[in-house]
């Protein structure tokens, strides 16, 4: 099993909540994403049997949604936002130091599978751009200066 | 996880009686429900529960003239009036929280700061037209507004205003929050219902509208997270005062997203019918363009908005006056960009935004968004050829108007309004290989 007990207990509970067991299939990927860091089909078979949905529909439907990484990523995963508000204010510029920062290029990942660094469509962030989320949170209004800061605390977390 | 440190004009929303929204989204404890309360919320949930009917609330809010503040504008009370009479089916509300709008960061903010509001707007909407589970759909980047949700759930339901037989009224009402999965799509009502139904987030052809025929083929209401938190607001203190706000067409307030090359971007609430030029230049607001540049240009209302020119800034922001000018109000997400900005590169950057999220059921806007795309990255390369423009005005014409939803029409409406209005700057791209101006711009 690659799905915690803990996750389990979280799917069969959501799947609870709608009238349709299908509707628990967004819900379902996202406690399976947050636990595992990306999603196969391996994943997809467990939760096929958790929520008693077709493995097809469950593929089908996660194959449409880009939140969910579909292979391995690093650690932290940077997303940055490449859309036009940021871009107005230097998100290119804060994606190619970002590249230089971790010696990697957009859609890589680092080689001791610190980060992972991907540009996104709008966030929602966009009167406190440029931006990017790492992993769960949101760094906004970014400088240099910060995303220096930013980076050397995620290091010295590890 | 952290707070969203966007500027609010909350300041002036507490001086000035007329602006409800962000009254009190500076205050840091107002997501607790104590404080809600201490700031007169859930009144008007009372107010509903002790002796309003649904045909009431309905009428209330028809009368209050509140329309979608999602993007259509449609008239609210109008939308709730929609469900069948009579129909056996259970129905359902959504509050429509899958903000992705480029340029939009408004409702992040209700939720973040002032979530009960959301939470007592879709509880009356809910009673409203009879409904007994609503849902929230939240796009699934928002953690913190999910946390917040999520949190104000439980307390409301604690205190008992949400659960069973709420206040000893004999009515029930549910609420289930639903995440989403990072598409741009799911943010039009019936590709959310379809996400929601846990299928890929395909729009669905009308009529049947939701109303009808929406959430598992129930009668369904999708409003947008701001119009639901203006409802408890109109409940409380009647639709004539809301009625006194903004213009006769366009009435109450409504939150601007203002980014983009402006020195002080946020989030600002103002009556409808404000002017553009003042939300962009008043030091109250945006303060002007960084740099003190020459303004080039203004989305008014999020990227699927026509774009304006500097000449058309002393336009009104409300429904009627922007679609006078040839523009939409939208979803108020107005961006800025100065002289230095090349339009091929703006478009550039929206028409690859367009085709990535195009869901690609419909094959004009699946296939012509990825051929824009295309000619559009060339152009602005060094690589146009003479007809490129007129290869792209001939795909935008076989885009428009044969889609199954807007996206394809919103593609086309930015395009054509940037080529219509900044031809020249076009043409000597590809005459010349290269920008007139070079977007060049360095973050800090």
């Amino acid at each position: 099993m690659i799905l915690t007990q803990e996750s389990i207990k979280q799917i069969q509970e959501k799947a609870s909540q709608y009238p349709q067991r299908k509707s628990a299939i967004l819900p379902a990927l996202t406690i399976a994403y947050r636990q595992i860091g990306y999603l196969n089909s391996d994943v997809y078979k467990e939760i096929s049997r958790v929520i008693k949905v077709p493995y097809v529909e469950i593929a089908e439907a996660a194959s449409f949604y880009t939140l969910f990484p579909k292979q391995p990523v690093g650690k932290y995963l940077i997303q940055v936002c490449h859309n036009i508000s940021c871009a107005l204010l230097g998100a290119d510029s804060l994606i190619e130091y970002l590249e230089q920062k971790l010696g990697i290029k957009r859609g890589e990942t680092t080689p001791d599978n610190l980060f992972t660094l991907v540009t996104v469509e709008c966030l929602g962030s966009c009167a406190t751009a440029p931006m990017m989320q790492i992993n769960q949170d949101y760094y906004e209004n970014l400088t240099r200066e910060k995303v220096d800061q930013i980076l050397d605390e995620l290091r010295a977390k590890v | 996880m952290f707070y969203s440190p966007v500027i609010t004009n909350a300041a002036e929303a507490v001086s000035n009686d007329r602006l409800h929204l962000f009254r009190y989204v500076e205050d840091p404890d107002q997501h607790k429900i104590q404080t809600y309360e201490a700031h007169g919320g859930y009144a008007a949930w009372k107010k509903v529960l002790n002796g309003m009917n649904p045909e009431a609330v309905r009428e209330e809010v028809k009368k209050s003239g509140l329309r979608g503040r999602g993007g259509a504008g449609f008239p609210t009370g109008l939308k709730w009036g929609f469900i069948p009479k009579g129909s056996p089916k259970p129905r359902y509300l959504i509050c429509n929280a899958d903000e992705s709008e480029p340029g939009t960061c408004k409702d992040r903010v209700i939720m973040e700061r002032d979530p009960h509001a959301v939470i007592e707007g879709m509880a009356i909407a809910a009673y409203a037209i009879g409904c007994r589970l609503m849902f929230i759909y939240i796009r699934g980047e928002f953690n913190h507004c999910i946390e917040r949700i999520k949190a104000a759930k439980e307390e409301a339901y604690a205190k008992g205003y949400l659960g069973k037989n709420i206040f000893g009224s004999g009515y029930d009402l549910d609420m289930v929050i639903h995440t989403g999965g990072g598409a741009y799509i799911c943010g039009e009502e019936t590709a959310l219902l379809n996400s929601l139904e846990g299928k890929r987030g395909m729009s669905r052809i009308r009529p049947p509208f939701p109303a009808v025929e929406g959430l598992y083929a129930c009668p369904t209401i999708v409003n947008n997270v701001e119009t639901l938190s203006a409802v408890p607001h109109i409940i409380n203190r009647g639709a004539e005062w809301y009625r006194s706000l903004g213009t006769e067409k366009s009435t109450g307030t409504k939150i601007f997203s203002l980014s983009g090359h402006v020195k002080r971007p946020g989030n600002y609430e103002v009556e409808l019918g404000f002017s553009l030029r003042k939300l962009i230049y008043d030091p109250a607001y945006g303060s002007g363009i960084v740099g003190d540049k020459k303004l080039k240009g203004v989305i008014p209302g999020g990227s699927s908005t026509p774009m304006l020119t500097p000449d058309m800034i002393d336009v009104k922001l409300d429904y009627e006056s922007l679609t006078e000018v040839g523009s939409m109000l939208g979803s108020g997400a107005v961006i800025v960009f100065h002289e230095e900005t090349c339009i091929v590169w703006v478009v550039l950057r929206l028409i690859h935004f367009y085709r990535h999220e195009s869901c690609g059921e419909c094959t004009p806007c699946r296939e012509g968004t990825g051929w824009m795309e295309q000619i559009i990255y060339r152009i602005e390369h060094g690589q146009g050829q003479p007809g490129d423009i007129e290869a792209i005005e001939d795909i935008c014409g076989n885009i428009l108007g044969r889609t199954v939803c807007p996206l394809g029409d919103a593609v086309v409406m930015l395009i054509q309004s940037a080529i219509k209005h900044w031809r020249d700057e076009w043409q000597y791209h590809i005459d010349h290989k290269k920008c007139l101006v070079k977007s060049d711009f360095e973050f800090k």
